[in-house]
């Protein structure tokens, strides 16, 4: 298979040139740490209300909405990274090969994925000495939907990024999507805490029922509706997020 | 027949409207030539190329580039040509050989192969020691080559390359003459653009010119500056009051044109300038005319240019239209 080669040779340099500059990752990794040694305290004292009744251990509520912001966040802006390429006539150099447009993507997605996994298992590892507690199989289906949910954004960001191909476009629209996404994912605090109105709008956000999905899968609840539905939409996500990058990789560099 | 385009036309939307940046434009090129694409920034010459190097798609007109036919078998194209772009083509941060290694792979070089290729080339053009070096930290001159190198890895048939010496010192564009004189010597036929009237002159086997998405004159340098009508003579004279006399003296050589006196000097265009000159000193010698000096120019393509277009290819910039700018800064976006 010519593409796997390919996106294969396309995520090996991607791959090289994060490890070269690991900053960037270090740096993406720095937000949750904060949020979990910073914000995860103030939970406490409320954490009994917000998982109503189910455990006493704030970071059970918050982590698994910790990594789920991981995966969106940490993918979103890896456009600004394609621009930069771009601007190095990389992506022009790339186009003129014979290589399939969709490896072109794909091996840089793939790189972002594993950048994802990696600083989800670090999240969870620094979590682990503050009372962190989750079966295991409902930890792997849970980084499995982190990397479903990376390649979405990192291809959503990426078809972005070559359409506008400005980061003074980029910024601003992607900032605009993040902000609303977030709070309405209920990643902070739990939706179901909120007024009635304010939890009929986040239903309207896949990403929260991503979260309500990934928090049952902690809590070992593998078959339940909530992580069902979390699994159903992560996949749509990803299956839309896919096309539409696929789709701007041929058009844009045809 | 490397490459062989008939009607080309590509039409870009701007916020004025839309801008015909090329319009129809007919070219051959044969086996193993260098050919320059010469006119002003905007004229077309880039979205020409990026045309024929499959990166963007001609809003109508066919070509066979490299023995495929563009629109039916792009991916044919791209595996015959090597293409090497204004803006550079690798990441400042990446390590050189590295980038040349990847870029040979993605043409199904294997891994092997296109490290001993890639460090073959480095050598040959003059990049010795610099394979593991990161690109930010190689000159100019050294990330041109990096760029030719990149373009010539899978050992294409033919190379585009899109304005290769622009920015570059004197000695470093001298140096990369050697080394795209170099690229026919391979067997390889390049077909480059420049907006540089010496470096036209200096490297091209034929020269296209383009203005205004139009092609208005082709042939060798010579050739074309054969079209003007001869040589520039300016003769200085020691007394300005025997100009008349002189300007008289002019007018009577067979093919002498625009005839003009300017204080003590007298400028003329002639064919040959240099052999009539010696007969012209003697006549007006037996006048007893004393003189200052005597200069002869053979046109420069910037004649040329002139005389195909009206206007000077040297400020291009002040009548180069904004919206054919837009057009063509669009066509690299």
């Amino acid at each position: 298979m010519t593409v796997l080669r390919e996106t294969w040779i396309v995520f090996h340099r991607a791959m090289r040139l994060s490890l070269r500059n690991p900053m960037w990752s270090i740096l993406m990794l720095s937000q949750p740490l904060m949020y979990l040694f910073l914000f995860g305290p103030l939970l406490k004292p409320i954490t009994a209300q917000i998982s109503q009744g189910t455990t006493t251990n704030p970071y059970q509520v918050f982590i698994p909405g910790l990594i789920v912001q991981l995966g969106m966040f940490g993918a979103m802006f890896v456009g600004f990274g394609l621009i930069a390429e771009y601007r190095a006539g990389v992506i022009e150099a790339d186009r003129v090969t014979p290589a399939s447009r969709i490896a072109l993507m794909a091996g840089r997605v793939l790189r972002d994925v594993v950048v994802l996994v990696v600083q989800s298992i670090l999240l969870l590892v620094a979590a682990l000495p503050l009372g962190l507690r989750a079966p295991w199989g409902g930890v792997l289906l849970s980084l499995v939907i982190v990397a479903l949910l990376g390649a979405t954004f990192a291809s959503l960001s990426y078809s972005v990024a070559l359409i506008t191909k400005s980061e003074d476009a980029l910024a601003p629209l992607l900032n605009g999507i993040a902000m609303p996404l977030l709070l309405l994912s209920g990643i902070l605090l739990p939706m179901q805490i909120g007024p009635t109105w304010l939890q009929r709008l986040s239903d309207i956000s896949p990403l929260k029922h991503v979260v309500n999905g990934v928090r049952a899968l902690f809590r070992g609840d593998i078959g339940s509706s909530s992580s069902l539905w979390g699994l159903f939409w992560v996949v749509l996500l990803t299956v839309v997020g896919l096309a539409v990058g696929a789709r701007t990789f041929r058009k844009e560099s045809a | 027949m490397m490459i062989e385009a008939r009607g080309l036309v590509r039409t870009f939307k701007t916020k004025r409207g839309p801008v015909q940046a090329v319009q129809g434009v007919d070219l051959d090129v044969t086996d193993g030539e260098i050919v320059g694409f010469l006119g002003p920034n905007g004229a077309g010459k880039t979205t020409t190329l990026r045309m024929l190097a499959t990166l963007i798609t001609p809003t109508s007109g066919t070509a066979t580039v490299a023995g495929c036919d563009l629109g039916k078998d792009p991916v044919g194209v791209r595996r015959g040509i090597g293409y090497v772009p204004q803006s550079g083509s690798t990441l400042p941060e990446a390590v050189a050989g590295d980038e040349v290694v990847d870029h040979a792979r993605l043409y199904g070089v294997p891994k092997a192969k296109a490290i001993a290729d890639g460090r073959r080339l480095f050598e040959e053009l003059d990049l010795p020691g610099l394979w593991r070096r990161q690109c930010k930290t190689l000159s100019g001159g050294q990330r041109r080559r990096l760029d030719i190198v990149m373009g010539l890895v899978h050992d294409p048939k033919l190379i585009f390359l899109d304005e290769p010496t622009t920015g570059l010192d004197p000695q470093a564009r001298a140096n990369l003459w050697e080394h795209i004189r170099g690229l026919r010597d391979r067997g390889a036929t390049v077909f480059l653009t420049t907006h540089y009237l010496d470096e036209a002159d200096a490297l091209c086997d034929r020269i296209l010119v383009i203005d205004h998405g139009k092609i208005v004159a082709s042939g060798t340098p010579e050739q074309l500056k054969q079209q003007v009508s001869g040589d520039a003579v300016r003769i200085s004279l020691a007394d300005a009051g025997q100009a008349p006399e002189v300007s008289k003296i002019v007018r009577e050589l067979e093919g002498a044109v625009e005839v003009e006196t300017d204080g003590d000097v007298v400028g003329f265009r002639i064919p040959r300038g240099g052999s009539v000159l010696p007969g012209l000193l003697r006549s007006i010698d037996a006048q007893g005319i004393e003189l200052q000096g005597v200069e002869v120019h053979r046109p420069t393509l910037d004649d040329v240019f002139l005389t195909m277009t009206g206007r000077s290819l040297r400020d291009e910039d002040t009548t180069t239209p904004a919206a054919e700018k837009d057009a063509e800064k669009e066509a690299v976006a």
